[in-house]
């Protein structure tokens, strides 16, 4: 199979790589350029552990080939956290223990940061529409949405 | 998983490529990388248009044309489709509707075609390079089509004229137990006077419930004048079975989705 050329930006890096044709984004990711935040739970589309954010928009890297990628922003939970100082949201995820087994977290994160940014005082009803293409089989999703919740406010608060 | 990606930048190009046997279009891939990822080797060639044209959304005066790339996501955010906006969010999750397109939709399979059950209600035109046709001549023959769908084209409905319905079990998404499309004109004082049915779930794409339909013409949306086109609401569905609910169920609940969507 022909390898093809993949480049794009990961949190604010340039990344090249040789992937073959058909490759998914979350196994270009995890597999080639070694960032493993991304999960693959079930390369379904249906348990969202893989999602990203691409140009701004969430997005299952199970379901995107690496090269229909190529020139985009791409950002994972792993490119959050800044020198060393956890995101507000996985902080607000730490403390609510809205993460056990922690499969989930990444995903999770994804879909909340990109609500987040756009809906900075997000009603519980929009953090529930916002998580739901994300399944967590641990923690009972109210620690997660709580912990959402209390991020947004701690945004809120740092921008007053 | 042995797929090969070829990405073209004209639709007459790409519908020459489309002939190879083996060889799919692409269009957000929720369903066709994830058949690859489930190990379906039927498909060996992708193909997409990389053509601006077709994610271009136009609304001029009531007449809407959605290119064949647009996302529910887009659909569901765009204030000029504010009545089509509910049909579009009941697609999958947040993530699923950045990339769940238009074109996919009508050929996605029940328990899938939310969005498909809307456009067959609102008797869309889909468009291909080898002319046009009506959504419903488009679903009976889309197994055998071999042409890239590069938009779909409506009469945007009034406010009051279309209601849209999907049941789930898991909230607030999940997969459809069914869903209904109607759209409907009525005089002044309430009657009538034409209707458009569609269902998703009770074939293995969406149908019409052209009984109901019938049944509708000169009632007033009350429960005693609807019971008939309720009673009517099973004849020619075949209901598919999955894990989220037997045939036999979906037929049971229907007349009751419908009865509230009408009554709504
Ligand atoms: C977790 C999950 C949840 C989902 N939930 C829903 C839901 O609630 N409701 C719902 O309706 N669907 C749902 N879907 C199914 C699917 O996401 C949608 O039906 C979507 O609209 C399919 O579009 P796509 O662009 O991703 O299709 P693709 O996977 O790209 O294509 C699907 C099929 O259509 C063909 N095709 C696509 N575009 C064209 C075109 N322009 N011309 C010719 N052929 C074309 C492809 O070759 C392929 O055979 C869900 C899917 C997943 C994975
Ligand atoms: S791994 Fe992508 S949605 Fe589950
Ligand atoms: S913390 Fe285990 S799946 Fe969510």
């Amino acid at each position: 199979m022909a390898k093809v050329p993949v480049q794009f930006t990961l949190n604010g890096s340039e990344k090249a790589e040789f992937v073959e044709s058909g490759t998914t984004l979350l196994h270009a990711l995890r597999d080639k350029i070694g960032d493993t935040s991304p999960k693959g739970g079930c390369h379904q589309g249906t348990c969202g552990a893989c999602s990203v954010i691409i140009d701004g928009e969430l997005r299952l890297s199970c379901l995107t080939l690496a090269e229909t990628c190529n020139g985009a922003d791409i950002k994972t939970t792993a490119g959050l956290a800044e020198s060393g100082v956890l995101h507000p949201l996985q902080r607000a995820f730490l403390d609510a223990f809205a993460t056990q087994c922690g499969f989930c977290t990444p995903g999770m994160i994804m879909a909340a940061k990109v609500l987040l940014d756009r809906t900075p005082n997000p009603s519980r009803e929009d953090v529930v529409e916002a998580l739901s293409g994300n399944i967590c089989r641990c923690t009972g999703y109210e620690p997660i949405i709580q912990a959402v919740l209390t991020a947004a406010r701690a945004n809120s608060q740092n921008a007053a | 998983m042995s797929l090969a990606l070829r990405t073209f930048s004209s639709v007459k190009d790409a519908n020459t490529a489309l002939q190879a046997s083996g060889t799919r279009y692409l269009g957000g891939g929720t369903l066709v990388i994830r058949a690859a990822n489930e190990g379906d080797v039927s498909v060996s060639s992708l193909i997409r248009v990389d053509d601006p044209g077709l994610s271009r959304i136009a609304v001029t005066g009531d007449k809407v044309r959605l290119g064949a790339s647009v996302t529910m996501a887009a659909i569901a955010g765009h204030p000029g489709l504010a009545a089509l906006a509910p049909a579009a969010r009941a697609v999958g999750g947040p993530a699923i509707r950045n990339m769940a397109t238009v074109g996919g939709n009508l050929f996605a399979p029940a328990p899938y075609g939310d969005f498909a059950a809307a456009l067959l209600a609102l008797d869309a035109t889909v468009v291909t390079d080898d002319g046009e046709m009506p959504v419903e001549t488009f679903l009976a023959s889309r197994d055998t089509s071999r042409a890239i769908v590069t938009a779909v084209g409506f009469s945007l409905p009034g406010a009051e004229s279309f209601r849209f319905l999907k049941v789930s079990r898991v909230k607030p998404k999940g997969v459809s137990v069914l869903s209904i499309a109607a759209l409907l004109q009525r005089t002044a004082d309430g009657t009538v006077t034409s209707a458009r049915i569609a269902l998703g779930c009770m074939a293995d794409r969406p149908i019409r419930a052209l009984a109901t339909e019938k049944a509708l013409l000169g009632c007033k949306l009350t429960p005693q004048e609807i019971a008939p086109a309720l009673a009517a609401a099973g004849e020619g569905i075949s209901p598919i079975t999955d894990p989220v609910a037997s045939a036999w169920y979906r037929a049971q609940v229907l007349p009751v989705h419908l009865g509230r969507l009408l009554l709504s």
